[in-house]
């Protein structure tokens, strides 16, 4: 019994360490991005190193983003229309091409015959960056919010299957043999070891697929759009608000910031015994 | 019951092509062994002992000859034989008791029934309290113990063990080989272990087979009929050990010379 309490107690230490730990981040974190805001407001109100127009203060950006809670000017809506837009559009295709992407990823590293068929078709479409689909998804869909969705669709789709792909090819020839020799079928080697096998990578996949979603939703409202992130900033700068682009383009840092906590959440959560 | 003979190798060779290379590993292996024995094949590097194994895993398709194991040819694995690996060859995404559940799992026994079954091999190894951990937090010896307690829990007729304390350090190897002895007296199974050290062999073995230089077969057969625990500095004991290591030296200086 003394011997598991022993370990009990270096586990519960281990613990108070890792809480010490955090508590050090967070704090660091702040400090950082104070120490950001302090420049910024340095090299604008203070220094004015660029006229106040073109390169607006901290606490006026603020100012903007408060007011453009409300205001639909310039552009005809308020930011949480624009950003419930944008989230809505984003999440929308990255999650047909996660779902859809993963799984035929793992499909195709699985059954070779599918993977001869699939992969030629699949190899000419990769390389083609996400944006270079916006032009033709314009002219077949419009500027709706089908048009992006497709192209977000692209965007996200080719990395889950790339990764979904090479993490069941990771697969462990002894973990294979091991489910064998406790019989095993096919379809449960794919479902107790393949697939847990490829989970790390499935999710980096779909960690890259997001990011790579929430670009080329921006891209495509730059270019064609009648609401959203992207179309705000465009107006904006149509009209010269130099602040009401920073206020879009913290918005866009900052949703995608939670979008990446929310899936490291789930990752933790599915992913086990990596750490 | 006592005698019966549970696995069976009739003039079996495996020959690897690679390319236009062909590498005969084994050739003329003819072995029986009896139901609840222990038995040791005892080998230098490359000897194909592994293959031995895996050929009677049903994870390798033989050349030529034929291996049955309960009356039954072998022709690809089944649960009725077990194996415990060299290396780790845990699930590092299950815990423990995932682990050791995983055999029956896979064959459908219910729940409250695998878990009951998993416990009690994990407490006869000596893990209790450690269901929850996952490999990654574990020493190479307590996965090895998680390996054997998955081995045991499927219930195999036969547990085939391919050098499981060979990438242990010494500590832990001499302990392990007490395990294993001490595992086996409380749950009598019949053994295939593979190693190259000669101290485990005649520690663990009810009977040794030798196997020669590549292509392989069997070359001379040890009875060991010391009383279990065996002490390894008795004076039987080294005795034997020092003749085993002689023929052993002694066949291997025929090949160089």
């Amino acid at each position: 019994m003394a011997k598991k309490n022993a370990r009990d107690s270096r586990i519960w230490l281990s613990i108070q360490k890792e809480k010490k730990e955090k508590r050090k981040y967070v704090l660091i974190s702040c400090a950082s991005l104070l120490t950001f805001l302090l420049i910024w407001e340095l090299c604008t109100d203070i220094l004015k190193l660029a006229p106040s127009y073109a390169m607006p203060s901290p606490l006026k950006v603020f100012r903007s983003f408060v007011a453009k809670l409300y205001q639909t000017a310039p552009d005809g809506s308020t930011l949480p229309v624009h950003i419930g837009v944008s989230v809505y559009t984003a999440l929308l295709g990255f999650l047909m091409g996660a779902v859809i992407g993963s799984p035929l990823g793992i499909l195709m590293a699985w059954f070779k015959t599918l993977d001869r068929i699939v992969k030629p078709v699949f190899d000419v479409l990769r390389p083609i960056p996400p944006i270079a689909w916006i032009p033709i998804m314009l002219v077949v869909l419009g500027i709706g919010t089908a048009s992006k969705v497709a192209v977000i669709f692209m965007a996200s789709f080719v990395p889950c299957v790339i990764n979904a792909y090479s993490g069941i090819k990771q697969t462990n020839e002894v973990h294979i043999w091991v489910g064998k020799t406790f019989g095993a079928s096919r379809s449960q080697l794919l479902f107790r070891v393949a697939i847990p096998t490829a989970m790390p990578m499935i999710f980096t996949g779909i960690k890259v697929s997001l990011g790579a979603s929430w670009m080329a939703l921006v891209a495509a409202e730059l270019l064609a759009s009648s609401s959203g992130l992207g179309y705000m900033i465009q107006i904006a700068r149509s009209v010269g608000r130099a602040d009401i682009i920073i206020v879009g383009m913290l918005m866009i840092g900052v949703i995608s910031m939670l979008f990446s906590a929310a899936l490291e959440y789930l990752e933790r959560r599915f992913v086990k015994g990596v750490k | 019951m006592e005698n019966r003979i549970v696995v069976k190798c009739k003039n079996v060779g495996k020959t690897f092509i690679q390319g236009k290379e062909e590498n005969e590993v084994l050739k003329g292996v003819n072995l029986a062994i009896k139901e609840e024995e222990f038995v040791v094949l005892f080998g230098l590097a490359e000897t194909g002992k592994t293959t031995l194994l895996n050929l009677i895993a049903g994870l390798e398709p033989v050349t030529e000859g034929t291996i049955e194991v309960n009356d039954e040819i072998v022709d690809g694995p089944k649960p009725n034989r077990g194996m415990v690996y060299q290396t780790t060859s845990l699930f590092p995404w299950l815990t423990v008791l995932g682990n050791v559940e995983f055999g029956p799992a896979v064959q459908g026994i219910k729940k409250t029934e695998r878990r009951k079954k998993a416990q009690y091999y994990i407490d006869l190894v000596g893990l209790s309290g450690f269901e929850k951990t996952y490999p990654i937090k574990l020493s190479g010896g307590m996965k090895q113990r998680v390996g054997i307690a998955r081995a045991y829990c499927n219930e195999p007729k036969v547990i085939l063990m391919d050098e499981p304390f060979g990438h242990l350090d010494a500590q832990t190897r001499y302990l392990m080989e007490e395990e294993i002895e001490r595992i086996c007296a409380k749950e009598k199974r019949t053994v295939i272990f593979v190693t190259n050290n000669i101290e485990e062999a005649v520690y663990l073995a009810d009977r040794i087979l030798v196997l020669s230089d590549k292509p392989s077969h069997i070359v001379k057969e040890y009875q060991i009929d010391l009383p279990r625990p065996r002490n390894i500095t008795a004076k039987e004991f080294l005795r034997l050990r020092k003749e085993i290591t002689d023929f052993v030296e002694r066949s291997a200086g025929e090949v160089d010379g």
